[in-house]
């Protein structure tokens, strides 16, 4: 009997539950399409954000301790890193959030004419094998991804060539008549060399008068084989809470607890100190301004979608008061016939319910698939790529739909259990 | 004991007295009638008879139950219990057909039984028409589901309120026949009317006028049987 009434209560006023689902759907849609973005916006934004460079430096201990001291870069004070260490950063906790890194070694050396140039070794297109089995193209490439590339190309590291490669700043090749397929001499410590030109950058800061090749080339001429001077790491990171900063003064001050969170949370302090742990000798250190601009966007992000989602079911709510409170009013005869012949309020209530959750069903689902298709649409637009539909979402949109529907039918609910079968079934 | 029993029940709205001071007792089996005219408090009267509605003042026990004092829910069981009620207008669910009407009084009252709620459609002469819905009977049709309605769980009263007021007179007769034959069976009536062929068809008939009885007759030619006026 019961299912004959709903089934005849939906049919009878399919117009109403069309417009009901349909506003339940809007809101849905909504809703899935701000979660899907707002979970998935974090590594969206941050993968933007790594288009700036690394997050993360790591210098040998001795150097950071002058750079803390004196406030002067350490580098070529005699500590260096290990470069055979280096394949460790993509052993750590969170290897996968580690998008690329490259070490860096500078080079004091010499043009024909005596005059002095800064070379900097480190790694383009570098490939990596990893034990994991993943494998990596890291460097410089993709970390300095905003200089603009005057003339040639950037080094190929998996070119198939016996000659020495190096890129030059485009103010160094200003000044000595330099361009790309020419070949200049350089004289290091240890060692000097012909290198190609392959290409002219422009950086915009004191790089422009630099050269840069490859880092076993930079060793060679300063004959440190196998050492670094430092790594850049850019990394998808956590915005930083009070736990991270508590953590990134001091981790032994943590608790047990609150040290398993953190260590097992992707905050800049605790990827910096994973690195810290694999690699000798070593202080990572986060790029502040870096840092704390992803987490203040990615923040702010998140903000503006939960606030777009809230507004979006507060107005499907509305919505779903107004036509189920018109529904109940105008099947108020026929209620007021249910309670008269034995029917409680609760029976009644049971009743409305059931039809008002089946069509929010039906509109949740039809909502919950528009949504997918919205935040693919905005995955497109904003970010170029797809949203990852995370599987919380699902639950988090019942619950949301489940709330909006009976939240909405409040007023309506009310109104029913006052309604008296003798006002509307012959009046007082 | 009397099965319905009102003592100096008062309904009063601000000033007005819809009833004033009405005391009145109904006997099992009896067929009473209700007649006056519009806001004389006969309305008024049945739903505090029906248990839709509570008396300001005075006692209104039904099988010695004062139901004045009972809260909504258990006046809702009363009424599932012990009343059948018949409409002016039918009330009929209108997407549910002639079985699912009478099937509806047997949900919320206990199981529903088609096999019970068909020959309840049976007596009423309706059985071609169980499946059909409320819009494809007549009036009459629609009148005689609805007391199927009224009695498929046995009530101790079966309360109507204008049964024949949208009704032809072939029809009026055939529902009119259905009360005669309800109360052979020791089914006690009460019957709200503004037509006085039918009020005087009952055993007996009141008068109700400003909210008080101002007549009270008994039918002493008591057939059951309804007599048009030629």
């Amino acid at each position: 009997m019961f299912t004959r009434m709903i089934r005849g209560t939906l049919f009878r006023q399919w117009k109403k539950m069309i417009m009901i689902a349909f506003t339940i759907a809007l809101g849905a849609s909504l809703a899935t399409a701000m979660l899907s973005v707002v979970l998935d916006v974090g590594d969206k934004v941050n993968q933007e954000l790594k288009t700036y460079g690394a997050n993360i430096t790591v210098v040998p201990k001795s150097s950071s301790v002058l750079n803390d001291l004196y406030d002067m870069e350490g580098e070529g004070v005699g500590a260096y890193l290990r470069e055979d260490e280096l394949g460790k950063i993509k052993t750590i906790f969170w290897a996968f959030n580690i998008v690329d890194y490259a070490p860096f070694i500078n080079v004091d050396a010499s043009l024909p004419d005596g005059s002095p140039v800064t070379i900097t070794g480190s790694w383009f297109n570098h490939h990596m094998e990893l034990p994991t089995g993943e494998e990596l193209d890291a460097g410089m490439n993709s970390l300095r991804s905003w200089w603009e590339i005057k003339d040639g190309k950037w080094i190929d590291e998996q070119a198939e060539t016996d000659e020495k490669v190096a890129m030059i700043g485009s103010e160094l090749a200003a000044r000595e008549g330099l361009k790309a397929g020419d070949t200049m001499h350089l004289s290091g410590e240890a060692g000097e060399g012909d290198f190609l030109i392959v290409g002219v950058y422009e950086a915009g800061g004191e790089e422009d008068e630099h050269v840069y090749m490859q880092l076993n080339d930079a060793q060679e001429l300063a004959g440190l084989d196998g050492c670094i001077n430092s790594i850049e790491v850019s990394a998808l990171t956590t915005p930083d809470n009070e736990l991270a900063i508590k953590a990134a003064k001091d981790p032994g001050s943590l608790t047990v607890k609150q040290y398993e969170t953190w260590y097992c949370t992707a905050y800049v302090s605790s990827i910096c100190y994973q690195i810290q742990e694999v690699i000798t000798d070593s202080v990572a250190s986060p790029v502040r301004q870096v840092a704390d601009s992803e987490g203040a966007i990615l923040e702010k992000t998140k903000l503006l979608m939960v606030l777009i989602t809230i507004l979006s079911l507060i107005g499907a709510a509305l919505g779903i008061c107004n036509l189920v409170t018109a529904s109940v009013m105008e099947r108020s005869s026929e209620i007021g016939l249910m309670k008269a012949i034995g029917a409680q309020n609760g029976a009644v209530t049971g009743l409305v319910l059931t039809e008002i959750m089946l069509t929010a069903i039906v509109g949740g689902i039809f909502g919950f698939l528009a949504g997918i298709g919205f935040s693919q649409i905005i995955g497109h637009t904003v970010f170029n790529s797809a949203i990852t539909i995370r599987p919380m979402v699902i639950p988090i949109v019942a619950v949301l739909v489940t709330i909006v529907t009976l939240a909405g039918s409040i007023p309506a609910i009310r109104m029913l259990l006052r309604l008296q079968p003798a006002e509307v079934l012959h009046g007082r | 004991m009397s099965l319905l029993e009102l003592k100096n029940v008062s309904k009063i709205y601000g000033e007005l007295h819809a009833l004033d001071d009405v005391s009145l007792a109904v006997e099992k089996g009896e067929w009473l009638a209700i007649m006056g005219p519009s806001g004389s408090g006969k309305s008024t009267m049945m739903n505090i008879i029906g248990c839709m509605d509570k008396p300001s003042k005075g006692e209104v026990l039904l099988d010695g139950v004062d139901i004045a004092k009972e809260n909504a829910k258990n006046l809702t069981n009363i009424r599932r219990d012990k009343i059948g009620l018949i409409f002016q207008q039918f009330h009929l669910v209108n997407y549910l057909n002639a079985l699912e009407n009478v099937m509806l009084a047997q949900y919320y009252h206990s199981i529903p039984d088609e096999k019970e709620a068909l020959e309840a459609l049976e007596r009423v002469g309706l059985l071609d028409r169980a499946k059909h819905l409320p819009s494809q009977l007549s009036g009459g049709e629609q009148q005689r589901v609805c007391v199927a309605r009224a009695l498929i769980n046995h009530p101790e009263i079966i309360l109507a309120d204008e049964p024949t007021g949208n009704l032809d007179d072939s029809n009026e007769e055939t529902v009119v026949e259905l009360f005669r034959v309800l109360h052979e069976e020791g089914t006690t009536l009460i019957v709200v009317t503004h037509d006085p062929e039918v009020a005087d068809v009952a055993q007996r008939k009141i008068v109700l006028r400003n909210g008080r009885i101002a007549k009270q007759t008994v039918n002493a030619n008591f057939t059951g049987h309804i007599r048009f006026e030629v």
